[in-house]
């Protein structure tokens, strides 16, 4: 449906005029007139806080406009809550799905919208109609699984048949793909598609711009509230809807030199590292990082990337092999000793290991170094040291905080992330290893996080970065290694490597051209 | 509710009722010690059942309710109180009188549900402190009461402890009461049956209705409940006064089928013991029904060793203490919370206000 005559024709289902959303200190909405036809694919793009999922909200009735109004198929309505948008149509998956894990997939869609025989639950009629929803629209999903079983890809697609169930014809998707393997972020996009030719609507929100491209029959910009424009993809490219989501011109590509590599910082050596199950996910994987070397760790998330970081910084003991940093052999030895060795972390999960959400800035800044001088004096903590350090790395690290003494958890992710790095790297610090530092960021953290990631290589740190984001592991390493299963497949120069070398890698196909015809 | 869980349980009973089986077995045949035993665990785990189901409806909607010791004890006064007012002052016929008791127990219940409701639904207080609340408020206002109205002069009973209209008779359950042997079992007074026919229920209800399924998601995770249309805190309020009105049948246990009459404190602590049954229990009603039978079998050894107090062999005369036979229960409760067997899981947005 990219085709413009098509879009024309088709009607207009939804429609908001002049919606206005205040919150205490903020102007989440303001006067957003925002379209949606019949049929079409419409990508709502925006940094984090530009108030994207505040207008979704409030179409899908869990927030009241101060002001605007909304019209269905060319008639105001008023929706009061989310019960009166599903009667309206409008299903929503968010972004932190709405499911019970411990509830079947039949339990979770019929949630709210029961059919009931007797008394009883009529749990074979749900399970037929699923079933038959799964057909319709290629979703496929067992009625009688547990979700808490389910992968996240699966999750979304009962998120997804949720919404059918209640015979949604507008469907909203708040940052679908945030949470999703390259290849589930395919197999969405083909869903969305078939949801579009069978006449549903789809408004995809999103900060990712490759995305836009390959989805959407237009995308609307909004920024600080306000929506900046609405474009289709063929008028457009990256950087335009970059500038547009961030107010200035945004360098997407990664500014570098050529690598200086010292000596070896860090050396492991036929590694090898069971998960919570019991699963040995890490088997038998080598490698060293330089000074002054970035090496990047690609690889479709799950295929071993976690318990590997884990073990390298102590946050699980290996079953064999060896980690050396700079000569000292820290295999299995305690997070703190590794620390104090010149290690810093990223963790990939930043609300769970790398901050203490209930706790201020000021104390999430000295997590590793509190009990050192000037912080502790004979196992005391001093305050006024704590209060001047993040006075100092606030300003340095530009996190946007309203004070110092605010927990953490209320920042926005860019600058809980901002926190982490600024406590990691104002340390003297011989090894940064990072791990999906970027994920779920907006363009312009995004862009934050590279710029230090590169300035820490030239600074003569050694980096080890580990993400499933292929673009981002080829803009910043110099080296690269591609876990596959718990090995590592290859390692390759960045200069020489291309994208279908390292996708056929991290797919387990290793100088096999035949398998390229499967892919 | 895993089969260890049921193995466990099934152990423990049967190692208690072999204790009694062995010190009484010179004086009694087996057979009817093993009955008068398993008779007497339903009996007594009557308000266990009871309160573990009250905690069952309460916590799968998501509200924690350590209140329902307090809900008993002051049930158990009302519904005390309500009969003998009917059969001294009104002079109404003792069985009405003790059923119309039965009635004032379980609204009694009911309000401090709502209270308990109100506090952690709207008011959003910590759940630990409303029920605490809860159990002051019922220690304070029985104990004041029971004075006032039964031992002051000039109060309506004149100050004389008036003469009760007994207790709630036993109940013959047809066909399984006339079994040879085993038909005593079946002997029961009506709370105890309606306790258990309300495990079932429990378990119809919680996994094969609409209420049950509504009931639990907004326990688990209410936000997902809300943005399908579901009203959380009508469900939390409802489940919490349903939890109510069941602690207060339990509560009429204690004065009107149990014993005909009132003690300050006397539910001594069988609410929290309930709590530990429902915990066991997995917040399942049938896992906390067979949890409650252990404790219930516990305080059933105590009742049937009195009876064989003198022929205590030599090597067991510490079961002469009457205390330490008397600790069982409690031991039970410490041992089994410490989780020897097996995880539980509680739901998964047990004891958090929900926040839109």
């Amino acid at each position: 449906m990219t085709n413009d005559q098509m879009t024309h024709e088709m009607s207009l289902v939804l429609q908001t005029k002049g919606i206005t959303k205040r919150f205490p200190g903020v102007l989440a909405n303001d006067h957003v007139d925002f379209d949606l036809y019949k049929g079409e694919i419409h990508a709502l793009l925006g940094e984090n806080g530009a108030g994207k999922t505040t207008l979704m909200n409030i179409i899908y009735g869990l927030y009241r406009p101060d002001a605007g109004a909304i019209f269905l198929d060319g008639r105001p309505v008023d929706i009061r809550s989310s019960k009166d948008a599903i009667a309206h149509g409008i299903g929503m998956v968010h972004q932190h799905f709405m499911l019970i894990p411990v509830f079947t997939v039949a339990e979770n869609i019929m949630l709210g919208s029961e059919t009931v025989r007797g008394l009883m639950l009529d749990q074979r009629s749900v399970a037929a109609r699923v079933r038959e929803l799964s057909h319709q629209y290629g979703l496929d999903v067992d009625p009688d699984a547990y979700v808490r079983d389910l992968p996240v890809g699966v999750q979304q697609r009962v998120e997804i048949v949720k919404a059918l169930y209640r015979e949604a014809d507008i469907l909203i998707l708040d940052e679908p793909t945030a949470v999703l393997t390259p290849q589930e972020v395919e197999d969405l996009f083909k869903v969305i598609r078939a949801l579009a030719d069978r006449g549903k609507s789809v408004i995809f929100i999103t900060h990712k711009l490759k995305e836009v491209f390959a989805v959407a029959d237009r995308i609307t910009v909004m920024r600080d509230g306000r929506v900046v424009g609405t474009v289709r993809p063929q008028e457009t490219n990256e950087a335009q809807l970059a500038a547009m989501m961030v107010g200035r011109e945004v360098i997407l590509k990664v500014e570098k030199g050529p690598a200086h590599p010292g000596e070896e910082v860090l050396r492991v050596e036929n590694l090898h590292v069971f998960d919570d199950r019991g699963v040995e996910t890490v088997r038998g994987v080598s490698f060293f990082v330089r000074a002054g070397e970035v090496l990047g760790i690609a690889g479709v998330q799950g295929n071993g990337q976690t318990e590997l970081v884990e073990a390298l910084t102590g946050l699980r003991q290996p079953h064999s092999g060896k980690v050396v940093m700079l000569e000292h052999d820290v295999t299995g030895k305690s997070p703190r000793s590794i620390i104090e060795t010149g290690m810093a972390h990223i963790p990939e999960d930043r609300q769970r290991y790398g901050l203490v959400l209930p706790f201020p800035v000021t104390d999430n800044l000295v997590l590793c170094t509190y009990y050192l001088p000037p912080f502790a004096r004979s196992g005391m903590l001093n305050h006024e040291a704590i209060d001047e350090n993040s006075r100092e790395l606030v300003r340095k690290f530009d996190v946007r905080t309203p004070s110092p003494y605010v927990p953490v958890s209320k920042l926005s992710g860019g600058n809980q992330q901002k926190v982490i790095v600024a406590r990691e790297l104002s340390r003297p610090i011989k090894l940064l290893i990072a791990n999906q530092p970027t994920r779920g960021l907006d363009v312009g953290s995004i862009e934050y996080i590279h710029k230090v990631i590169v300035r820490m290589r030239d600074a003569g740190c050694g980096v080890l970065l580990v993400s499933a984001e292929l673009d981002e592991i080829m803009a910043l390493s110099d080296r690269i290694a591609v876990m596959y299963k718990g090995q590592i497949m290859d390692t390759l120069s960045a200069d020489e490597a291309t994208r279908e070398q390292l996708g056929l890698l991290m797919a387990g196909v290793k100088e096999e051209q035949d398998a390229i015809a499967g892919q | 509710m895993d089969w260890r869980r049921f193995g466990f349980i099934a152990l423990i009973i049967l190692v208690l009722i072999g204790v009694v089986v062995m010190v009484g077995a010179t004086q009694v045949s087996p057979t009817v010690i093993v009955v008068s035993m398993l008779a007497t665990t339903i009996s007594v785990a009557t308000p266990l059942t009871l309160g573990a189901l009250s905690g069952i409806y309460c916590e799968r909607a998501g509200v924690v309710n350590i209140g329902i010791e307090g809900m008993m004890l002051a049930s158990a006064f009302f519904g005390w109180f309500g009969a003998i007012y009917l059969n001294t002052i009104l002079k109404v016929a003792p069985m009405p009188s003790l059923l119309l008791g039965v009635v004032a127990a379980i609204l009694t219940g009911g309000l401090l549900g709502l209270l308990h409701a109100v506090l952690s639904v709207t008011y959003k207080v910590d759940q630990i402190i409303g029920g605490t609340v809860i159990n002051i408020l019922a220690i304070g206002i029985t104990g004041f009461l029971n004075r006032q109205l039964f031992f002051e002069k000039g109060s309506i009973f004149g100050g004389e402890v008036p003469h009760a209209p007994g207790v709630l008779p036993r109940f013959h359950i047809p066909l399984l009461a006339d079994l040879p042997l085993v038909g005593r079992v079946f002997e029961q007074q009506p709370i105890a049956v309606s306790a258990v026919v309300l495990v079932l229920v429990t378990h119809f209800v919680l996994f094969y209705t609409r209420w049950g399924l509504r009931t639990r998601a907004v326990g688990e995770h209410p936000r997902a409940a809300d943005t399908v249309g579901i009203n959380v805190a009508r469900m939390r309020y409802a489940n919490v006064i349903i939890g109510g009105l069941i602690a207060g049948l339990a509560g009429a246990y204690f004065t009107l089928e149990s014993v005909p009459s009132f003690e300050p404190l006397m539910t001594n602590g069988r609410g929290f013991i309930s709590l530990a049954a429902m915990i066991f229990g997995n917040w399942s009603p049938f896992g906390a029904w067979a949890s409650a039978l252990v404790f219930g079998a516990a305080q059933a050894l105590q009742i049937n060793l009195q009876f064989f107090r003198e022929q205590i062999p030599p090597q067991w005369a510490f079961l002469q203490q009457a205390y330490i036979v008397g600790l069982v229960p409690y031991l039970l409760t410490m041992v089994i919370l410490t989780g020897i067997i097996g995880k539980t899981t509680p739901p998964a947005a047990d004891g958090q206000p929900y926040e839109k």
